[in-house]
């Protein structure tokens, strides 16, 4: 696919931007650089494993550092971005431990937010000039 | 839709179109990697799946 402005690196300051965009909203940083089909995909595949893993009752973990496990999973779930913080201000993601599909969600939910680390990577990647 | 072999589907074919679009930039390649990927995932669940058949729970 052919690049547009991603052909050109950017400053150092725009491509923390970038990154920072990228984080927040799934796809934000491709698009910004022009890498629109690669942008659409991660907002509409990223978003709907978060909300379909909200569906299944997965929870949004809290930052318990005295559970080092616990916060991992909520550092996981930050991952994603702007949708997380959608969740809590709704309420969503208090998960049900009973739920037989409790496990599955918390699944879909980190997986999620982990695979948007490794988009906001290659978005800044692509912004500093390295892909 | 949430049954084990459902779910995995599901969550098979998110991952691998993510990693897909990550790993590869044409178009073609993407569906290509997506593909064996989808096919790497769904394959080893029933290996595995297989394989744990015979343990005692």
């Amino acid at each position: 696919m052919p690049a547009t402005t991603a052909d050109r690196a950017q400053s150092d300051s725009t491509a923390y931007l970038i990154g920072a965009a990228a984080w927040l909203v799934p796809g934000l940083g491709h698009l910004w650089l022009g890498r629109r089909q690669k942008g659409i995909i991660f907002l509409v595949a990223l978003t709907l494993m978060f909300v379909f893993g909200l569906w299944l009752e997965g929870a949004l973990f809290p930052f318990q550092l005295a559970e080092p496990l616990v916060a991992l999973g909520a550092l996981a779930d930050v991952g994603i971005g702007l949708p997380y913080f959608i969740a809590r201000a709704t309420g969503a993601g208090a998960g049900r431990v009973v739920a037989i599909t409790y496990e599955y969600g918390n699944t879909f939910v980190i997986v999620a937010g982990l695979l948007n680390m490794l988009v906001v990577l290659d978005a800044f990647d692509i912004a500093k000039g390295r892909k | 839709m949430t049954s084990h072999f459902g779910l995995m589907v599901i969550f098979s074919l998110l991952v691998s179109v993510v990693f897909a679009t990550l790993m590869r930039d044409e178009p073609r390649e993407q569906l290509a990697f997506a593909g064996r990927l989808f096919a790497g995932f769904i394959g080893a669940g029933f290996l595995i799946g297989w394989l744990l058949y015979p343990l005692p729970l």
